[in-house]
């Protein structure tokens, strides 16, 4: 945590908006194929995070419950501690979040209708049974990403599999996922896994 | 689209009970919601079905922006419009954005406890293999696809191996991939 306060007034907010306004329409399969790129701006160049800081932001919002694109949030949030305290903190949380998403969401919005009143072209069809395995594929490679995070199998197998294990039961059973996430964490609490 | 399950679909009641389901299903998505959102729109609220929730998905995940949020604006959006993609949206950000920040606050507190980074690395990996599942459950809509299950295979493999060990960028392989994938489904539906 930096003890120094930023100075920040209008334009910075402004820029802070701006960027994050602009990140939106790249951020092709989620805010976190930004994540380089809000890096570079925060950290490197205007100083308004820490590196600690844009970590830990990341990795709370993917522990927590809730979509991953709250790690934004938290980015806005601590810039804005960084700049004085709770209000900015809150300031920073609506600027970011509304930058990352409202330009994505206009677009996402319109296309969706124009999709769905168009459905019965061959076009759209030919859209949506091409994408089915891409997108299927996608989902497992994700998981697979966030497994080999995990570091080496045969170091760290427990928790390569915790991961097969969760799956299979998923896939396979009813068993509710809160069931499941309760015992990774205490496995892990405990040094398990 | 014909519906193969027994059980008849269901639609949202009202920009209320948008904002609730989407509070809910947020609320249980640990390390992303995607698996959650499968599980609770198909299974139990049978708003749609596996293979209608893959077309939306299909879109969600090539436009710009979080996958979960463009589902959750088509869904809201084609049942009350505006007014339905904002309430969804709100329900899937409002409560999770607090716990979020209350985490944040509690976290700069008792980052350094050997059991709270465990327990991250434990839920971390339970997450992992939730998505994997996900992917698994709904491979089994490719049944019916129009490629046929051969070349959705073939298409499947080529993209795990190009994004999940060759770390390509999502978006050339979405282009590319997808280009020729939407080709070859433009070929096979041909009237």
């Amino acid at each position: 945590m930096t003890n120094a306060v930023l100075q920040f007034g209008l334009s910075e907010w402004l820029q802070l908006f701006t960027h994050f306004l602009s990140l939106s329409l790249l951020s092709v399969g989620g805010a976190i194929s930004a994540a380089p790129d809000m890096h570079r701006f925060l950290v490197d160049k205007q100083g308004w995070l820490t590196d600690s800081q844009f970590t830990a932001s990341i990795a709370i919002a993917q522990a927590a419950p809730g979509p991953n694109v709250l790690f934004v949030a938290l980015m806005g949030w601590n810039v804005g501690l960084n700049a004085g305290g709770l209000g900015q903190a809150l300031l920073g949380v609506l600027v970011t979040m509304l930058g990352i998403l409202l330009p994505s969401s206009i677009l996402t919005y319109l296309t969706s209708r124009w999709s769905h009143e168009n459905r019965e072209l061959r076009a759209v069809r030919a859209f949506k049974q091409g994408m089915a395995p891409i997108v299927i594929a996608l989902l497992i490679a994700t998981g697979w990403i966030l497994a080999s995070a995990h570091g080496d199998p045969a170091r760290d197998w427990p928790l390569w599999l915790t991961t097969v294990v969760s799956a299979l039961l998923v896939w396979r059973t009813r068993l509710h996922m809160l069931w499941l996430l309760g015992i990774g964490g205490l496995l892990g609490w405990y040094g398990l896994v | 689209m014909k519906l193969t399950d027994l059980e008849p679909k269901q639609e949202p009641l009202s920009l209320f009970d948008l904002f609730v389901s989407f509070s809910v299903l947020a609320l249980q998505g640990f390390g992303g919601v995607l698996a959650v959102a499968q599980r609770e729109l198909v299974e139990h609220k049978r708003w749609m079905t596996n293979e209608e929730f893959l077309e939306e998905w299909s879109v969600a995940q090539i436009m710009p922006g979080p996958n979960i949020i463009n589902l959750c604006i088509t869904i809201g959006g084609r049942y009350f419009g505006v007014r339905g993609a904002l309430a969804s949206v709100a329900g899937l950000l409002t409560v999770p954005m607090l716990l979020v920040l209350g985490i944040a606050l509690l976290y700069a507190q008792y980052a350094s406890h050997p059991g709270v980074t465990g327990a991250l690395r434990g839920l971390g990996a339970v997450a992992a293999g939730l998505i994997v599942a996900t992917g698994l459950k709904l491979a089994a809509a490719l049944k019916k696809n129009a490629l046929g299950m051969g070349i959705c295979i073939v298409l499947s493999l080529l993209c795990f191996v190009a994004v999940a060990l060759l770390h390509w960028p999502l978006a050339y392989v979405l282009l590319g991939l997808g280009l020729v994938a939407c080709i070859l489904a433009y070929r096979k539906l041909a009237p």
